[in-house]
């Protein structure tokens, strides 16, 4: 859903863990996937933990779940390291200015992207809606607003009516 | 010490409330630099760039940055190394529990009448908790709430930047080739046009 994050990731675990290691079958990499994405964390982290449980067991989840995150770590720290030598400079600090914006326009273009998949009638628009005013007007934590729309969510589906 | 303990429990936080990919996890970092004062909006944003434009997931991305840039305050480099490291695994140890319990009874789990109930209230909740973020986001790099206090609305605003921003919009949405185009082009792109244009 997000740009580079881990929807970008299937193709590439399609070819290594379906294709050329046969961990698991096409199918159950979907399973995961889908799980995964509606699972707490970070998708590419929960895929990954389900892969390495699968062949390997609990430790197995633990070493692919570190597989993952070891280039992050690497990598982003190598650029942080980098970007707090030289964010004093003044061209640095505009080129981020320019960059603050284009992150606006991608965060936008996230948020469209997901409301197509999450606001699917009148109630989830009504919960979309009033979670923007009001996370964006008040100091509630982002916390309060998934325990709550958990709760509701479940009530609605003992209340029964459609399947959801 | 204690800084790193606090560090790892709040990226536990995240990666256990954090329901839907990466970006699910920016409002809690905003959230996160309100409560803390670890690092302000403009550096988070920045970091924001820096996840997209790397590869690996934003989340893991978002969590190492973070990581680093608050341990190095107090510790120096070896500090901002353990910082990424801790607040990386601090993310990741909810997700590995949570999968590790529901790769026990894979197939109920989806087909559980209460737990799509709670995603189904759960997905606006995430878009809309997304969405908040991103209007704080605009807001501050779009206005400037000082001058627009002193009514000195014309320079209250970054008219550059909301010209930038409606070019962006254009070309990651409307224009057929180059909106398939990978996000670090145009964040590269906007690194650019704020030094030429003093952004």
């Amino acid at each position: 859903m997000t740009f580079g994050g881990g929807y970008a990731m299937l193709p590439i675990l399609q070819r290594e863990v379906v294709e050329k290691h046969k961990w698991v079958t096409d199918e159950e990499l979907v399973d995961y996937f889908a799980i995964g994405q509606c699972t707490p964390g970070v998708i590419a982290v929960n895929t990954a933990t389900f892969v390495g449980q699968k062949k390997a067991g609990t430790f197995g989840a633990v070493m692919a779940t570190l597989g993952v995150v070891f280039p992050s770590l690497i990598i982003i720290s190598l650029l942080a390291g980098a970007i707090e030598a030289f964010s004093h400079l003044e061209w640095v600090q505009h080129a981020f200015g320019g960059i603050r914006i284009c992150v606006c326009v991608l965060i936008l273009n996230a948020v469209v992207k997901l409301l197509k998949k999450s606001v699917v009638d009148k109630i989830t628009a009504v919960i979309f809606i009033a979670v923007t005013l009001l996370a964006f007007f008040t100091t509630i934590s982002p916390v309060v607003f998934v325990v709550i729309a958990a709760i509701i969510g479940i009530a609605l589906s003992v209340k029964g009516g459609k399947p959801l | 010490m204690t800084l790193y303990i606090r560090l790892f429990f709040e990226f536990f936080k995240i990666g256990l409330f954090a329901v839907g990919g990466g970006m699910a996890t920016v409002p809690f970092l905003y959230k996160l630099s309100d409560a803390t004062g670890w690092f302000s909006y403009n550096e988070l944003t920045n970091m924001i760039a820096v996840g997209e434009s790397t590869p690996g997931p934003i989340g893991v991305n978002m969590a190492t940055y973070v990581g680093y840039i608050t341990g190095m305050s107090d510790y120096g480099v070896f500090g901002a190394l353990l910082g990424a490291v801790i607040a990386t695994l601090g993310l990741i140890t909810p997700s590995v529990i949570v999968i590790l319990i529901v790769a026990m009874f894979l197939k109920s789990f989806r087909d559980n009448r209460y737990v799509n109930g709670a995603f189904y209230g759960l997905r606006p909740t995430s878009t809309g908790l997304i969405a908040a973020a991103g209007l704080s986001v605009a807001v501050s790099n779009l206005f400037y709430a000082d001058a627009l206090k002193e009514g000195a609305f014309l320079e209250g605003v970054n008219f550059k930047g909301l010209v930038l921003a409606v070019l962006l919009w254009i070309f990651t949405n409307k224009v057929s080739k180059t909106k398939k185009l990978h996000p670090i082009i145009f964040i590269a792109a906007s690194a650019v046009i704020g030094v030429l244009f003093s952004m």
